[in-house]
């Protein structure tokens, strides 16, 4: 444990954590081995891994813009063809992808938001209210974590029907308002970020409960809220299974993807134009957030 | 000082003055907490605890997708899943699959976790390349790996023809289907759990390495004689995350192949596909509900060994420790 502890203090993830000591600085030792510069053997695995996470979406864009002819040659071109716009064109006929992308943007929005809100709220009271039941009841957050969703798809399924709800955005939103792994890890951030008097001294001065989390918590819990926010965001977008139940005439990008290779003839450049397609809103997420992410899954590994 | 302070304060509750603004502020500090996290309890038990319950009630009737509830038939639903080859089947392709992703990944993501823990030039960079991956959606993960393992004019195979080899049979075979699938979850996920690892690794006292290097440690063996056990932690919170992963792996499979759940012989058919299957496509909601309880308990069972094998290596850290100290 005092392992995952220290790492809380890993640089540039900005929070010291739990035992309070000091870690020494990396750049502090001069004198050993492994804090030099490496060599080039480190850079040629690091490029050998670049390129194998890049190839396969290199690959795709290739094959989606040269057309099917591309898939028959022994080797692969190697520099893009003038189809891709073509493509583009024809996946927006086969599916509706505007209205499926703009689906996907409220539905991992609306949760993104909800998730963040509720976990914040409820981490805070775990972490520095005193009530009675705090413990049990934290534990059945804890518990709840282990159980997966997809178990209970068949009477949710059930009780969307019941409602009406087949087709409509609210069957895929409302089961995912709240997760029990945000409320945990807001509760494992604000532990550690807030300091008690804070909370006490602003009792005193006459702050309502709300008032005291309005102006103490909320301003602390940001950084931690900014990554919830992000990995719900991801996770929402890109789940598949339950929106392809219950939202089949109503698609989000993911559903409508899945849908393109079960048209009755299949073009692969098409379906391979798409999946490039629906990476691109990810992809520009990614590179204006991916520090942050980053930084996020780093700190995932400290409070895991 | 203090005491002559405190005693005003002391004296209060002997002479209550139950203004109606004090106990509006007593009752908001006993009420806050409650409220604050009642939307978790509320919205989690409509959505989360009463379909799993819900689940073990459809498993004991006849239920069908559009006629509805049945006949009330007890245990019957669970014995025939049982009795199915089908589904102990998918729990085979489920266990074949996790393990072909979940072991390479690991010994690949400690490798380039080690990597990464050094004193690189554009340190950002490189973690963002490694984390591309992770922000494709597995929904397209599947359909471009699903063509890069096509049997006729695939990537894979075409590269093999020309070194003179044979195209394997990547969707009908069942080891090569799975090796496929797993390959999907490998690219997605090493570098994420890379990161998780480089993060563990950086937390390791620096001071900890040059005392080795002094004592004329090599970097394998610093490697294993002390960042791996310093990792262990986080080493079984990748294991743990990556197995609950990977019993419910479906998007993978389920777009291998679009017509048939799971290829013509249900060779690389997981049981979640099979629940899918049975539910949806069978429209048998009874039994697909006795296979979620089933795969509810497999993930307890298999969460409690994880627990106990990971409890067990932590009591073994110490030979380690010793063995290591014997050599200086």
């Amino acid at each position: 444990m005092s392992v995952l502890q220290r790492a809380g203090a890993v640089p540039g993830t900005g929070t010291v954590s739990g035992s309070g000591k000091p870690v020494p600085k990396r750049r502090g030792v001069r004198s050993f081995g492994s804090d030099r510069r490496p060599g080039f053997l480190t850079y040629g695995i690091l490029l050998v891994f670049l390129f194998c996470s890049a190839y396969p979406l290199w690959w795709s864009i290739l094959i989606g813009s040269n057309g099917n002819p591309a898939l028959g040659m022994e080797w692969p071109p190697l520099l893009p063809g003038g189809r891709f716009w073509t493509n583009v064109a024809e996946v927006m006929n086969t599916v509706p992808f505007w209205k499926a992308l703009g689906n996907s943007v409220i539905i991992s929005g609306t949760i993104t938001i909800s998730v963040v809100i509720f976990s914040t709220l409820a981490g805070y009271a775990f972490a520095k209210l005193r009530f009675k039941g705090r413990g049990v009841l934290m534990v059945a957050v804890i518990a709840t974590m282990a159980i997966p969703t997809q178990l209970g798809i068949i009477p949710l399924f059930m009780v969307m029907q019941k409602l009406g709800w087949t087709g409509e955005l609210g069957a895929v939103i409302v089961p995912g308002l709240v997760t029990a792994f945000g409320v945990f890890f807001m509760r494992q951030y604000l532990v550690d970020v807030i300091p008690d008097e804070l909370i006490e001294s602003a009792r005193m001065d006459g702050a309502s409960m709300l008032g005291t989390f309005r102006h103490v918590a909320l301003p602390a819990a940001r950084p931690a809220m900014a990554i919830l926010g992000l990995f719900t965001f991801m996770t929402a977008w890109t789940d598949f299974m339950w929106p392809m139940l219950v939202l089949a005439g109503n698609p989000t990008i993911q559903v409508a993807l899945s849908q393109l290779q079960s048209a009755r003839y299949v073009d692969y450049s098409i379906v391979l134009t798409g999946a490039i397609l629906a990476t691109i809103p990810l992809l520009i997420l990614f590179i204006a957030a991916g520090k942050q992410l980053i930084s996020g899954i780093m700190q995932g590994a400290v409070k895991g | 000082m203090t005491a002559t302070l405190n005693r005003p304060v002391r004296k209060q509750p002997v002479k209550p003055r139950t203004t109606f603004r004090r106990r509006l502020s007593k009752w908001d500090m006993k009420a806050s907490p409650y409220l604050y996290i009642s939307p978790f309890f509320i919205l989690f038990g409509i959505t989360g605890l009463f379909p799993l319950v819900y689940t073990f009630w459809v498993s004991l009737h006849e239920w069908h997708l559009i006629m509805g509830k049945g006949d009330f038939v007890g245990l019957q639903n669970f014995a025939n899943v049982l009795g199915d080859d089908r589904f102990w089947g998918s729990l085979f392709n489920t266990f074949s699959i996790f393990l072909l992703s979940a072991i390479p990944q690991l010994i690949v993501a400690v490798f380039l976790a080690a990597v990464l823990d050094q004193h690189l030039r554009a340190k950002t960079f490189w973690r963002m390349s490694v984390l591309l991956p992770y922000v494709v959606t597995p929904v397209a993960v599947a359909l471009i790996f699903s063509k890069m393992f096509a049997e006729n004019n695939g990537l894979l195979n075409n590269l093999l023809g020309n070194f003179g080899i044979d195209p394997i049979m990547w969707q009908t075979g069942t080891l090569p289907s799975h090796i496929a699938i797993a390959t999907m979850v490998n690219w997605r996920w090493t570098g994420y759990n890379a990161l998780i690892l480089l993060a563990a690794m950086q937390s390791v006292p620096r001071d900890l390495y040059e005392s080795a290097a002094i004592d004329g440690a090599g970097a394998f063996r610093r490697f294993f004689s002390i960042t791996l056990p310093s990792i262990r932690p986080t080493m079984i919170f990748v294991i743990i995350t990556a197995t609950i992963g990977g019993l419910q792996i479906f998007a993978e499979p389920k777009l291998f192949d679009p017509v048939n759940a799971g290829g013509i012989q249900g060779q690389f058919q997981t049981t979640v596909l099979f629940l899918w299957d049975m539910g949806f496509q069978r429209q048998n909601f009874g039994k697909a509900s006795a296979v979620a309880w089933l795969l509810f308990l497999i993930i307890v069972l298999v969460g409690l060994v994880n627990f106990l094998i990971s409890k067990r290596i932590a009591t073994g850290d110490s030979h380690r420790t010793r063995g290591s100290r014997r050599k200086s």
